[in-house]
Parts: C-alpha cells; structure tokens; sequence
C-alpha cells in the first residue's frame, strides 16, 4: 500500500482523485454507486452568485468518444448552494470544493466571499474557462491580462485555497498559467471543455441549442495530456489534470507528465464508480513499480 | 429510492420487427423493486461511435423469473449494438431511474384509465397497464403505430385490460393517429397517461386539456449521466429548467409549457 496523499496550496487531499465541476452533481447523486469518501475530493456544480436556468434544450451532443455540452451554468445561486446544499454535503468525508463562475469581477468576488463563508469548502475552483455562457468567464480565461485581473481580485477576498480551471480554448495556456500564478493562484486546474460543434445532417440543422459547445470525454485526452505537460514545464504551483480521464492508467499518465492531482469527468456518466476505482488502480501501478508515494510520480516522465 | 448498478445475464433476445428487439435480463441478486414509467441506463460495450449509456424505458418487470424487460428500437449505432447481444451475455445497467407515473388513490371501480402509446412509447404502458390492473383497476390501452407490423406485444398487452389500435395505413385497429380515435369520445376518462413521440403527446396532452382530464406524459429527452447530475436533458417546466431524468421523466401535463 503506497502513499497516497498529496497536497496542494496547503490544503491536503487523501488521494490524488478528484471528480471534476459539472460532471458529478454535489456528489450525493453519486453515492448509491460508490463511497464518496474513498476519493480525494469532489468539485460540485459550477456556482454564480445568481440564479441561472442555463442554455436552451438540446444541450448535448454524443460523439464517437465524448460528447458536447451546453449546459451554460445552470444553477440556482450561491444563496441557495449554502442553505440549501452545503448542509447536505458539508460532512461527506472527503474536500468538498466550489467551481464559482462569474460574469464580471463583481460577480466572481461575490460568490466567492460567500462560499468562503462556509467552514467546510476548503477551496474553490475559479471558473474562468466556460465557453457555454455569453459574456461568460471565458472572456477572462483566454488572455493573461483577463485570467490576471479575476484572479487578483478573489485572492485578496479568498483566503482558503485558490484554484483557477484554465481554458484549452487559447493559443498558449501556459502564457495563461503564468498569468494566474503570478497572482497567487494555488494551484491550475486543466483544461475544461474544447469549443466544438455537432451538426444533424438530415435535419441541415445543428444539434445543440447554442450551435457550439464543449467537448469533453476520452477523445480530448491527448491535448489535455499536452498542455498538462507544457503547464508543467512553465509554473512552480500544482496542477490538477483533467480531460478524458477514463481509468486510472489515464490518471497516472496525467501525474506522469506533471498533475499533482487528476480530475475525472465525463466518465462518471459512463461509470458511476470510475473514481472510487481509479483510486484502486493507481495504488496497484504504484506498488507494482516499487513506488512508495504517489508524489514519486509527479513529473516522473522520462524524456 | 436507492439506485444499483449490475451486470444483468441476457436470458432472451427476440427480434419482434425488424427494427424492434426485446432483451430480456436476469440478475444473480433479487432485482430491487422498480416502478412503472422508471427507466434504466444501458453501458454499450463494443460500439466503437457509443459513447454514453443509453436510456432505456422499463417494459415489463416479472418478478417471478426476476426478469427485467427492455423493448429495445434499433435507431442508431448503440441501439443495433444492444440487440446483438447473446443469451447468457452481461450487461451493465443502472436501475431504476426516474419518478414513476401515478398510480390513482381513487375508487378503482369508478377510475377510468386511458393509457396511450406510439411507437416504441408503448414500452412503459404494458408494465405501468400491470400495475395498475395489480392495484384494482381496469386500464384501457390505445396504441399507435404506423401499421400493423410495427403494434408491438399486442398479446401482453391483452393480458392486462381492453386494447384499441389506430395504424396510420389503417392495416390494424382504426385509421389514423391515436388523437382520432373514437374511443376518446366514448369513455369518460378520469386519467391519461402517455407515452410516444413528442408531436403524439402534445396532441393528446391537449386533447386531455381541453376535457379537463389529468394527463402523464413520459418524456426522452437527450440525455448522458441519467443521475440528475449532468443537466443536459431538461425541459422547461413552470419551475423553469429541471431534469428529465430526475423530475421525470413523467410529468404532469399542468407543469410543462407546452401550451406555451
């Protein structure tokens, strides 16, 4: 049995496996099929300071192996989110974190200051890379100017661990990454959804209602690998790698090329329990290989 | 109600048209108990442009073989993927999802149901016409379809109340769409329930309006996690966007926007 602990921003994780905004509710729609504490954290539902019903019905897209999303934020508000479900989740034996999205600074600050509030959320997500939302915090996300100013102005309010989701929808993330980091980000999170497109072709018609929309699942795994890799090579502060996470084959070569941590998404749909497994399967490969820590792999790639 | 996630052994697969098949599955442990107008998520091994599960309306429970039915139409890739199965085959399945249609608390002598499906949509009515002849009642079937080759397990359904049929080629029951059907003149219905495509419920959605009758309606929309946790598959309801795996997939006619 190796070590499995890791750390990021002062904050400690059991394990390296996380599940990741958007793509696992607040967790309980999860617990008939797993142990939700056999994980190293859960990044609920992406939260605004206000309501939002989201995007126009359809908003998903199959393809041969991921999906496109639309879902534009949909969620009822920080308000709600701490009267209503942290204290459904607030004792589940594992970091329960925030992805707080914004539109404007005010808005990021806000709902951040609110979920600060709350004793058991020891961190938050810093949402500026959703590509579903108008005027949304993508607008922030894709340059290091924007990425810097929403970053600085919730690290002087959130005083608890910070970590941005960058966008793979930009030329060089890493210009982004440095941006963040230089802020005093604690750690990045990447890489939330590619921008695409599904078309019906008997209807002439495009699929979603929002015509594009993000791309995620086992077919974006090579470029999050990659950016994961570059990220690695261009910041001193943890990364948490997620995109087409499936097994966790797919989470150790996240680690190997520089994650500190991995999110799993879109495969929770597929299999429910596919976190509480990888967890499992990471703990083998490291036995097998003689490796005491799971932070012997962080990085370990031989180039 | 809690949730499983099993692999269920394939006991049968019977084509029943050409684009129609019915998988019959068993499980080692008792199944849990499921209600009329849930659904289940099927994972599909082997289909290479299968991503997602595909959600699939219970058909049929027997509890006496511990059997759960799944009437399967061949759309896409995923579906075709389904009907190949063998018997004896493993199948992973998430059970059960979703609300469940209501079952009246009213006199069942009294209680007229109407329970309307098209196409593949009549899946659900045969298990929900079980229950509800389980619990007293005497429930009517009327089920569309384009012809009389594509009236799906007309045997079954007779097993649990009265069926009529309209084909839009008039080969079986009378012509025309199920919203014609005389039947709705002639029965003081106290309850609708339905199940078909969308074009059909709204059809009979306001036909159950427009005579004050209560009306269920069992949507599909597009859907991945099938858990209430993605948010891909909502309908607009009078409470603004919630899930249809989760708030549905049955619902109340009052609560949609349909008229709208």
């Amino acid at each position: 049995m190796a070590k499995l602990n890791v750390n990021i921003g002062g904050l400690e994780f059991k394990n390296p496996v996380t599940t990741a905004s958007g793509t696992f509710g607040y967790g309980l729609e999860f617990a008939d099929f797993m142990d939700l504490s056999k994980i190293g954290g859960i990044f609920v539902k992406g939260t605004t300071i206000m309501h939002r019903e989201g995007n126009l019905y359809p908003r998903m897209a199959e393809t041969s192996a991921g999906m496109l999303n639309a879902v534009g934020l949909q969620n009822k508000g920080a308000d709600y989110f701490a009267e209503t479900i942290y204290p459904k989740i607030k004792d589940i034996d594992t970091n329960m974190m925030v992805n707080v999205s914004g539109s404007t600074l005010e808005n990021y600050i806000e709902c951040a200051e609110k979920i600060a509030a709350l004793e058991n959320i020891p961190a938050i997500e810093l949402n500026i890379s959703c590509p579903n939302v108008k005027q949304g915090g993508m607008a922030f996300g894709v340059t290091p100017q924007g990425a810097a100013e929403v970053v600085r102005a919730v690290r002087k309010i959130y005083p608890k661990t910070l970590i941005v989701k960058l966008s793979p929808n930009v030329t060089d993330i890493t210009e982004i990454a440095k941006a963040v980091e230089g802020e005093g980000a604690d750690a990045v999170s990447l890489i939330n959804t590619m921008l695409g497109m599904a078309v019906d072709a008997e209807k002439r018609k495009p699929i979603l209602s929002t015509i594009t929309g993000g791309l995620s699942g086992p077919c974006v795994k090579p470029v999050a690998l990659r950016m994961v890799w570059q990220t690695y090579n261009a910041v001193k502060i943890p990364i948490i790698g997620l995109g087409g996470i499936s097994n966790w084959k797919d989470a150790v070569e996240f680690m190997l090329a520089g994650a500190t941590a991995i999110q799993i998404g879109t495969y929770n749909f597929v299999d429910p329990a596919i976190s509480e497994k990888t967890v499992v399967g990471i703990n083998d490969y490291l036995d097998r290989h003689g490796f005491e820590s799971v932070t012997d792999i962080i990085g370990a790639l031989e180039v | 109600m809690k949730k499983y996630m099993l692999d269920m052994k394939v006991t049968a697969n019977v084509s029943l048209q050409p684009n129609y098949t019915l998988l019959k599955l068993t499980s080692e442990e008792t199944l849990p108990a499921m209600l009329p107008g849930q659904f289940v998520e099927v994972r599909v091994d082997g289909s290479p442009t299968t991503f997602l599960r595909r959600p699939i309306s219970i058909n049929f429970v027997d509890k006496a073989a511990n059997e759960l039915w799944l009437l399967i139409q061949l759309i896409g890739d995923g579906t075709k993927k389904m009907a190949q199965c063998a018997v004896g085959d493993l199948v992973n399945v998430m059970l059960p999802l979703g609300n469940s249609f209501t079952i009246p608390t009213t006199d069942a002598a009294q209680t007229k149901l109407l329970l309307v499906g098209g196409g593949v949509g009549t899946a659900p009515m045969l298990y929900l016409g079980a229950c509800l002849k389980a619990a007293g009642f005497a429930p009517i079937f009327l089920l569309g379809a384009r012809s009389a080759s594509d009236l799906l397990q007309l045997e079954d359904f007779k097993q649990y109340g009265e069926v009529y049929m309209t084909t839009e080629d008039g080969s079986a029951g009378e012509k025309g769409y199920v919203t014609n059907h005389s039947i709705l003149n002639e029965v003081d219905f106290s309850q609708i329930y339905t199940c078909g495509p969308k074009p059909m419920m709204m059809a009979v959605a306001k036909h159950a309006s427009s005579k004050n009758i209560a009306c269920e309606v069992s949507l599909e929309n597009t859907m991945a996690c099938g858990i209430g946790a993605c948010l891909c598959c909502v309908e607009k309801t009078s409470e603004g966007h919630v899930c249809v795996c989760t708030d549905g997939p049955v619902f109340n006619i009052e609560k949609l926007t349909w008229q709208n």
